[in-house]
């Protein structure tokens, strides 16, 4: 005999702000690996089987920014820091510090129980989320 | 307040949560540890000069990757086998089994992690 399932469908869940986090940071687990794939991939086809050692697509794998591959003797340094690469870098950026953030303020909430304390935590976690995607992005698009 | 306890470090140690709870402290830790990092990090690469070449040379020591490593690649693993059974609920009840997957995949990973940096390490 089946057990009946402990879960609740979707539908009479309801749909509120934490809700929407709970699935967002899934979804943004699942993007961080198909971009980091992405990234590991194009290594390969820009000429890494050659030029780097496993160390080197790893670094440019989790972050495919310019800089990471600095200390490769690279035949064409320029393929590596094309617009499009500067997207895939900027969307994992994105990507990894709202997943980052949320986690945090997930970890903040565990520990500190009362509201004015909840209210400071998650101000602050606002403001390293917005100033961190600045500096990060600032940091992709001028280097 | 949250941090009162009702009970103390040396019973919390020895509550048996077991291999559930051993992940889900792990992917805690990495997951302080990569904020953490992450956040140095950009700021560096932000400031950059003095600044960014002292914690870029923390960043690239064989003491400071290993540890980080096992954080990063256990936080990616447990995440990932958490996403898919939370996705897919029906399969909760495998959970145990899940853990053990994924103790299998990590182990060869973080070994090759492992051969990487201490290959480098050694061979310059």
């Amino acid at each position: 005999m089946a057990s009946k399932p402990r879960t609740l469908p979707l539908k009479k869940r309801g749909f509120n702000f934490e809700m929407f986090m709970w699935i967002i940071t899934r979804l943004t687990a699942l993007a961080m690996y198909g971009l980091i794939l992405i990234a590991i991939i194009g290594a390969f086809i820009m000429g890494a089987r050659n030029q780097m050692n496993v160390a080197d697509v790893l670094r440019w794998g989790f972050m495919p920014n310019a800089g990471h591959v600095q200390s490769v003797p690279l035949e064409n340094a320029d393929a590596w820091a094309t617009p499009f690469w500067r997207l895939v870098a900027s969307a994992l950026l994105l990507v990894a510090t709202g997943h980052g953030v949320h986690g945090l303020v997930v970890i903040a909430d565990d520990y500190i129980v009362s509201e004015r304390g909840r209210g400071i935590v998650r101000f602050i976690s606002i403001v390293m989320m917005i100033g961190m995607s600045i500096a990060g992005l600032y940091v992709l698009w001028t280097a | 307040m949250g941090l009162k306890r009702n009970v103390s470090l040396a019973k919390g140690l020895r509550y048996k949560g077991q291999g559930p709870m051993l992940t889900f402290v792990l992917h805690r830790m990495g997951g302080l540890a990569m904020g953490i990092f992450v956040t140095t990090h950009i700021l560096s690469s932000f400031v950059g000069g003095d600044v960014g070449k002292f914690f870029n040379n923390v960043y690239t020591h064989w003491l400071f990757q290993v540890p980080m490593f096992f954080l990063i690649l256990f936080h990616a693993i447990n995440g990932l086998r958490i996403t898919i059974l939370d996705l897919w609920p029906n399969l909760i009840p495998h959970q145990r089994e899940a853990i053990w997957i994924e103790w299998a995949v990590f182990i060869p990973v973080y070994g090759l992690a492992l051969f990487a940096i201490v290959s480098s390490t050694l061979g310059g």
